[in-house]
């Protein structure tokens, strides 16, 4: 099991002010893998995931990502036109709310089609015809395409954001709380979407969620933090059948039946 | 004869940190080995650890002394030692586990749920299905319900969609917790059939099963647990 990671982050640390978010923190995250970071609110798992995406920078430590073409990059320390860049192709980010990824003024099969668009595509048919075959793997009605955002609910709109972060084909997708807000049975068929897809695309996935069934579901690692530390972390079923930290032992037994 | 699994001191005990750190010692000094084509069943009383031990085997439990030693491609895997990801790709290609429950995923229907594990082997989805749905009929499930999630199906039914899903892949190695606790006579006769089938086709198998029939069914060897005893 020597194959290299696609991110890996070393030593992580970052306070805000004199609070502690993040201490000493090590993740990686291999090809093709969902790894979940679980733990209560303030425990700094969005923290983590905004320094591991590049969104924040961290006062110590460092997070490298891997290109295709094997080369690390210092997410930090890149020009942000290229991290920009690859927030809109090899990277996609999917938000709690997703009226902070979607543009509500856009038609839905315009916010799919405008990735596409900013990766270089010009042909409108192609964009068209790619937002149409995305719609429908998120079980949107073909017949909604040129609707507003505005006139979707919660669950429709959190499956267009997901189509708008997967149309580019992305190696490596952000989520923080993809599930957060919604209802259970509308949950339900999110986490499946999201499961079939990230499988079938072979997408590594980085998971923040305080539902530990979430966890389950989706990821094959996890990692629990408590107060800015990673306190535990292995394959998802240990950690959560055999949790050996205080925290992740609290944490388990106050949920039904996760 | 071939080792497919050798366990040497395994043992195992859990840290209870919200009852004062209270030690519960459960597996002690355990040596296990079991054959290719071989059936080996655990045996002992409630609280004897064998779901511990079975839990254990498959990396779902971590053990915490001794080794396990796992025969996986050429090689032997300390399961006790290795890191998530190797744990990850024995289970797909090695260790197959039936667990008492079936853990029912949202929407997926009954036949998929035993095809998935197939189409993660770069079998196509025909293939798959029809391979899922011949064994889901032979454990008497009717096709009518394979197109539904098995959230709704009875207990029963729901054990031998899990059976299904443990035995399609054909694992060399297979762990089977109860895998008869909610079946009735005609069923039993069934899974029964299908674990001598996994031993001549050279499957080692260790199983935790409390009905005798079933047991002397499929039992090459009882392996004799008791609860954990203070030396002291």
């Amino acid at each position: 099991m020597t194959e290299p990671t696609l991110l890996s982050g070393r030593g992580l640390g970052l306070s805000f002010g004199g609070i502690t978010a993040l201490a000493d923190v090590d993740v990686d995250l291999w090809p093709g893998e969902m790894l979940a970071i679980v733990g209560e609110s303030g425990s700094g798992k969005t923290t983590l995931l905004n320094v591991l995406s590049g969104r924040l920078t961290p006062d110590t430590g460092v997070v490298w990502y891997r290109d295709p073409n094997g080369q690390l990059h210092d997410v930090h320390a890149m020009p942000a036109p290229a991290l920009r860049t690859l927030h809109r192709s090899d990277w996609g980010f999917v938000h709690q709310d997703p009226r902070q990824n979607l543009r509500m003024t856009v038609s839905a099969g315009g916010n799919v089609g405008e990735r596409l668009m900013a990766q270089g595509a010009r042909h409108y048919g192609d964009i068209r015809a790619a937002a149409l075959d995305w719609l429908a793997q998120v079980e949107i009605d073909a017949d909604r395409i040129d609707d507003l955002p505005r006139t979707f609910s919660g669950g429709m709109l959190q499956r267009l954001q997901i189509a708008r972060t997967l149309v580019t084909h992305p190696r490596l997708v952000f989520m923080d709380e993809p599930t957060g807000g919604l209802d259970v049975s509308v949950q339900a068929r999110l986490l499946d979407l999201i499961r079939s897809l990230v499988t079938r695309l072979q997408i590594a996935v980085v998971l923040v969620t305080h539902d530990i069934a979430v966890a389950r579901l989706l990821a094959h690692r996890i990692a629990v933090m408590q107060r800015g530390r990673i306190v535990e972390t292995g394959l998802t079923d240990q950690v959560l059948d055999d949790p050996r930290h205080p925290y992740t032992q609290l944490l388990v037994s106050s949920v039904l039946n996760a | 004869m071939t080792v497919m699994l050798r366990t040497r001191a395994l043992s195992k005990s859990f840290t209870l940190h919200l009852r004062g750190g209270l030690l519960m010692p459960v597996l002690a000094d355990i040596d296990l080995e079991v054959h290719a084509g071989e059936c080996v069943v655990l045996s002992g009383p409630s609280g004897a650890g064998k779901s511990t031990l079975i839990r254990s085997l498959y990396g779902n439990y971590r053990a915490e002394g001794g080794s396990i030693l796992v025969r996986h491609d050429a090689t032997m895997v300390d399961i006790a030692a290795a890191d998530p990801r190797t744990i990850l790709a024995v289970r797909h290609k090695t260790l197959g586990y039936v667990s008492q429950f079936l853990r029912v995923v949202p929407r997926v229907s009954a036949l998929d749920v035993v095809a998935e594990v197939l189409l993660t082997r770069n079998i196509d989805l025909d293939t798959a299905r029809d391979k899922a749905r011949s064994l889901l009929l032979q454990l008497n499930i009717p096709s009518r319900l394979h197109p539904i999630p098995p959230a709704t199906f009875s207990g029963g039914e729901q054990q031998r969609v899990n059976l299904a899903r443990g035995f399609i892949a054909g694992h060399p190695i297979l762990l089977l917790d109860e895998p008869t606790a909610s079946l009735d006579a005609e069923n039993r006769a069934v899974v029964i059939r299908m674990v001598q089938q996994a031993k001549a086709s050279g499957t080692a198998i260790v199983a935790i099963c409390h009905d005798a029939d079933v047991r002397d069914a499929i039992a090459d060897r009882l392996f004799t647990m008791s609860p954990y005893q203070d030396a002291a």
